[in-house]
């Protein structure tokens, strides 16, 4: 299956063992991403907060440079928040004339919304399905205790981005399971981290990070999941100052779905870049034998 | 606090300036509170969403734009996806922002703003997002010279930092798609300027 | 040459304000054959029908036509009025000026051109009209009753104690419905087994009345007056005659563990059943696809152990049939689920309160199950999850209404009250609890109504919170509750005990099945239509058919038996005769033109084409032609266009009325 790749602007940085695990599972699926072309950011939460022109004008361009690629690819994003823009404006043009007039006369280019858009999850658990995964994952996870977490912003708003439950998600408990993990029951599955305030907001980021770690740690969860450029150093990066402030003592290393996946399919750590995770999960991995 | 209607009671101009960019009726909403419920920002707003949202029904523009509310929103959607009248209230949040922003409005929150500016000048300039060149710029504009100094670090030491910005080879044409959105946004404000 | 009457009504300004009515009667008068015209501010009051009646006498009008409302409205009252002058009634006709020009016209001009042209149209037909003779069929005078909750309960008795016999259905094994289910009534805490059970027993030994349980309608034929029906007496297992109602058999099934439908899931049954200790008729069923036997071959412990022999393994369903006069539709409601939306259904769940999966979590009929002396805690306060005594509950309203983001608009009307009631019964029970309500708007419109909303707040100390509830989910053995209250503008988080939830009041979900087989309407929703919102509120469309209770719209007890007695009023009065009139704008065939094709008998969608044979004076055949059952035929229309030969007329829309009418608009 090929794919017009959106990496989005963390995939170099941040989220850089994002981008390697997912590279790492491409092949392995029997997966295709060609990169999309000279792709250009599409404005994140800053762009439509700021100007709703701005807001459409970003990923209609993403998603005409990846049809000029030809062959009717769908467009696949690893990042929720990509993935949820980039169908938001597909949901624009679609349903307002007045937005697709104003992106034709930005962008000097007709956009309809007719190129489709997947997140990697979508593919991995609908195309490729579960019982085929479970197939290719050579090495099961052993049980392992996962939560997964999804955030807002690939199951909402569920018109908009509907590939699962926006309340009550499982596509990655299904994918856990298939790789041999054991997907804990918990309460916070879609909770809102506080992504868009990273930077300028950190107090409330903190007490929403905080009740999603309780949460997980009160399921009994070994290791969270993440599918989200966004969420996952909220929860990895400010684990340790969230411990300092709320005097609690989580340690609960959270991973992206793609390392975890890319383990199961035996890529080495190094590969899927476990070493960049701030809390570290290599000793919990090879304490469970996997690394 | 008092709200005069001194002649015949019309939709006002505010509110169909927020209906014009949601694409829907604030009528809609019948102030079940269940965004003021779920909201995850709740605790930190001086007004609750179903607050605000009541604001622009009656036209209460002063009153829903210098809220600290619209700048504490993290757009997470919950509200709209669990609003039983189907109500885009996490659009109406982008409305009151764009709006404030265009016109102006003293804003409660440098934060929010600055962010949002260096983040787009980002975009601007590099086509990309530059992830040292924003945490930098903004602990500067916002004189926060040693927010998350510690953090800096430990991700750079992780190679999840990059000195470079990566830019794209659409520079020129992000360039243009700006100053068109610039001119695009302006007439459609002086369109509704206009009608009023 | 015709000797036709015109009037127009004003209709106060319904019609006067779009419509120069003057005008238009003064058009009217020039038309040939009009020989009186007048306008009148209500056609349809005393002096108005007084005017009518006059111009038939004085000017020996041999038509009239009224332009004013809708047929549907006032066609019967014009019609009356025209009898009693002394002219046959279907010499008159409506124009309906008010609903086809006055309602959807702004302008005065355009409103009156149309009028006129609908009134020439008219009067063109009528001269045209023969005076017709009401059609008159026998009525069997026994009635129908589907359902046994306390709306069919209360129709049975109101009709069988007006001397008549009734037949009552209900699917379950015993009679009693939701209302056996709760604890007490509001607003005065009467209880509610103790003012149903003994009407649930009355109805068991009324000699009027015959029972049927566990039984379930099959078909409907016929029509009013003259209904069959077919009903499927589904097999007990049980001897009803021999069984004693000791109860052995239920204690000795080795099956316990099947989840009570009286008691909501909240407490076990075992496979061999009665709903509940007081269940009217008291004799038990086995539940097929949970007895040991039925699945295995083998068990029969029941058999052994039942002293009179009352046990029938080989018992088959039964269908009988019954000839009724009327039908009383009383089948319920349903009460909205929070789990996931299945297949096929436009109403959505709850994913934000988990789909139903926290266990102290319970909707609102578990809790009346829960509060109730006769229920699994025999009243007293216990949660599900652990059995322990919750001292903070959260009431949830509106759970599922007025809530198109899950698929239901409309407002259920009675959880206001109940959730009131509900909180007053849990202060009661635990002094020293908190109860909270979140609520949108409390719709407490009934006697005595608010001042028990009032006693709730004020003396009993229930809180209430103006707002929904977004999400809930499950902390620390708790429910976490996260609300709003929006008349202090803040969030509000409650780790609550306990939840209960007012869920929507549905329609049954195979309520629409129901109304097909019976043929009556219904809504997007399935609740039954009445035939008039206002006016003929317990009526079908379907003469004959009457409805009672919540199947119609969500009602609480006080206007379900408000309905049923209506109901019940309406069936005695047409029983009070002994032959109906129908309307005789029915079909008819012309025996010598009709080629026997029988096109007419396959698309009659009431059944009411026959074969008729036309025999010579020594009783040879000499040929089929198709014969309309007057009895039957609801004058549809539809074999008049099948008829390839033509040969079928409707009386009182014949084709050459129909053409003088379009006659009369190219004019």
């Amino acid at each position: 299956m090929r794919f017009a790749y959106f990496p989005g602007c963390t995939a170099p940085g941040s989220a850089i063992e994002f981008e390697m695990s997912t590279q790492a599972v491409l092949e392995p699926l029997g997966l295709q991403f060609d990169e999309i072309p000279n792709w250009i950011c599409c404005g994140a939460t800053m762009g439509h907060t700021t100007d709703d022109n701005l807001a459409l004008a970003l990923p209609a361009k993403v998603l005409l440079n990846a049809r000029e690629m030809g062959g009717g690819l769908e467009v696949a994003t690893v990042c929720a928040a990509c993935y949820n823009r980039l169908r938001a404006t597909n949901y624009e043009v679609q349903h307002r004339e007045d937005r697709r007039a104003a992106v034709a006369r930005i962008l000097g280019e007709e956009y309809g919304g007719d190129v489709g858009v997947r997140h990697l999850l979508d593919i991995v658990v609908n195309e490729i399905g579960t019982e085929a995964l479970s197939e290719k994952a050579t090495k099961k996870l052993g049980g392992l205790k996962v939560a997964s977490y999804y955030g807002c912003l690939l199951v909402r708003p569920p018109k908009m981005v509907a590939f699962d439950d926006p309340e009550e998600p499982r596509s990655m408990d299904r994918l856990v399971d298939a790789i041999g993990g054991e997907p804990v029951d918990w309460t916070h599955r879609t909770e809102c981290c506080g992504g868009s305030f990273t930077l300028s907001k950190i107090s409330i980021v903190r007490r929403l990070v905080n009740d999603i770690l309780s949460a997980a740690k009160d399921a009994g969860a070994e290791c969270i999941i993440a599918a989200c450029p966004v969420c996952q150093p909220n929860l990895d990066l400010r684990q340790a100052e969230v411990e300092k402030q709320y005097g609690e003592d989580y340690g609960i290393p959270v991973l992206y779905f793609t390392q975890l996946l890319g383990l199961s399919l035996g890529a080495s750590p190094e590969a899927i870049g476990l070493d960049k995770v701030i809390v570290d999960p290599r000793p919990l991995l090879s304490a469970k034998g996997l690394i | 606090m008092q709200l005069k209607v001194p002649g015949p009671m019309v939709v006002s101009d505010f509110t169909q300036q927020v209906e014009a960019i949601i694409g829907q009726s604030v009528s809609k909403c019948y102030q079940c509170g269940n965004c003021t419920a779920g909201c995850p920002a709740a605790p930190e707003m001086d007004f609750g969403p179903q607050r605000i949202i009541r604001f622009v029904q009656l036209g209460l523009k002063d009153l829903a734009l210098t809220s600290n509310t619209i700048w504490t929103c993290a757009s997470c959607v919950t509200c709209t996806t669990r609003c039983p009248q189907e109500v885009d209230i996490t659009g109406v949040m982008d409305a009151l922002r764009i709006i404030a922003q265009r016109e102006h409005y003293p804003v409660q929150d440098r934060y929010v703003t600055a962010l949002n500016d260096i983040f787009l000048g980002n975009i601007r300039t590099f086509g990309r997002q530059y992830e040292i060149g924003l945490i930098g710029k903004y602990n500067l504009r916002t004189r926060q010279f040693f927010k998350d100094v510690m953090l800096g670090p430990k991700l750079f030491f992780k190679g999840k930092l990059k000195l470079l910005p990566h830019r794209s080879g659409n520079v020129r044409e992000v360039r243009e798609i700006f100053r068109r959105v610039k001119e695009e946004s302006a007439a459609s404000s002086a369109n509704r300027a206009g009608r009023a | 040459m015709a000797r036709i009457g015109v009037f127009v009504c004003h209709c106060g300004k319904n019609i006067g304000a779009t419509v120069d009515c003057e005008r238009v009667a003064g058009e009217a008068a020039k038309i040939p054959g009009v020989v009186h015209s007048e306008n009148y501010l209500y056609m349809c009051s005393d002096p108005g029908q007084l005017k009518i009646k006059d111009a038939i006498r004085d000017k020996k009008l041999d038509g009239v036509v009224v332009a004013a409302c809708s047929p549907h409205m006032h066609e019967r009252t014009f019609r009356r009025a025209v009898a009693e002058a002394g002219l046959n009634p279907y010499l008159a006709e409506m124009s309906n000026v008010r609903e086809h020009c006055s309602w959807v016209h702004q302008d005065i001009e355009d409103g009156t051109a149309k009028a006129i042209d609908l009134v020439r149209v008219m009067v063109e037909k009528v001269k045209l009209n023969q005076p017709l003779t009401p059609i008159r069929v026998p009525v069997t005078k026994r009635a129908l009753v589907i359902g046994g909750g306390v709306a069919g309960i209360q129709a049975a008795l109101d009709i069988a104690n007006g001397e008549r016999d009734v037949i009552l259905l209900e699917r379950d094994p015993s009679i009693g419905g939701h209302m056996s289910q709760l604890s007490e009534t509001f607003p005065t805490l009467d209880c509610s087994q103790c003012i149903l059970t003994p009407k649930m027993v009355e109805v068991a030994s009324h000699p009027r009345i015959t029972l049927l349980t566990y039984s379930e309608l099959e078909e409907v034929d016929g029509y009013v007056g003259n209904f069959q029906v077919k009903i499927r007496k589904k097999a007990r297992s049980v001897d009803m005659d021999v069984c004693t109602g000791c109860g052995v058999c239920m204690e000795k099934c080795p099956v316990k563990k099947i989840p009570s439908e009286f008691n909501v899931g909240l407490s076990m049954r075992p496979a061999i059943y009665t709903p509940f200790p007081q269940a009217v008729p008291n004799v038990p069923v086995i539940d097929k696809e949970n007895c040991i036997y039925y699945i295995k071959g083998k068990c029969k412990v029941c058999e052994k152990f039942c002293g009179p022999g009352a046990i029938r393994f080989d018992q088959e369903d039964e269908i009988v049939t019954y000839d009724v006069g009327a039908i009383v539709v009383a089948t319920g409601y349903s009460l909205y689920s929070v789990g996931e939306k299945p297949p096929g259904s436009t109403i959505a769940g709850y994913g934000e309160y988990g789909y139903g999966n926290i266990p102290d979590v319970i909707d609102a009929l578990q809790f009346e199950r829960l509060a109730s002396a006769s229920g699994p805690t025999e009243g007293h306060m216990r949660r599900p999850s652990d059995g322990a005594e919750p001292k903070t509950v959260a009431f949830i309203q509106c759970v599922g209404s007025r809530c198109p983001e899950k698929g239901i608009t409309y407002c259920s009307k009675i959880c206001c009250m109940y959730t009131v009631k509900h909180a007053m019964l849990y202060k009661h029970k635990v002094h020293d609890g908190d109860a909270y309500i979140f609520y949108m708007d409390i719709r407490s419109g009934g006697k005595n109504y608010e001042e028990f909303v009032r006693r709730a707040i004020e003396e009993d100390g229930v809180v209430y919170l103006r707002g929904r509830v977004s999400r809930l989910y499950r902390k620390d053995g708790k429910v976490i509750v996260r609300g709003a209250d929006t008349l202090s503008g803040t969030q509000v988080e409650i780790a609550a005990d306990m939840v209960v939830t007012a869920n929507a009041t549905l329609a049954q979900p195979d309520s629409q099945d129901v109304a097909q087989k019976i043929g009556i309407a219904y809504d997007k929703y399935g609740f039954f239509s009445e035939k008039h919102p206002k006016l003929a509120p317990v009526e079908t469309n379907t003469a004959g058919v009457f409805l009672a209770g919540a199947c119609q719209a969500p009602k609480d007890i006080p206007e379900a038996v408000a309905q049923a007695s209506g109901a019940a009023a309406k069936v005695l009065e047409m029983f009070a005769v002994d032959e109906l009139e129908r309307e005789p704008t029915i079909a008819v065939v012309n025996e010598d033109t009709c080629v026997a094709c029988f096109f007419c008998k396959r698309i009659c969608p009431y059944s009411a084409v026959e074969e008729k044979e036309i025999k010579d004076r020594d009783g040879n055949l000499i040929k089929l032609v198709s014969h309309v059952n007057e009895g039957l035929c609801q004058g549809c229309g539809l074999c008049v266009v099948a008829c390839p030969s033509k040969s079928i007329e409707l009386l009182g829309f014949t084709d050459e009325q129909l053409f003088a009418e379009i006659n009369a608009l190219a004019e």
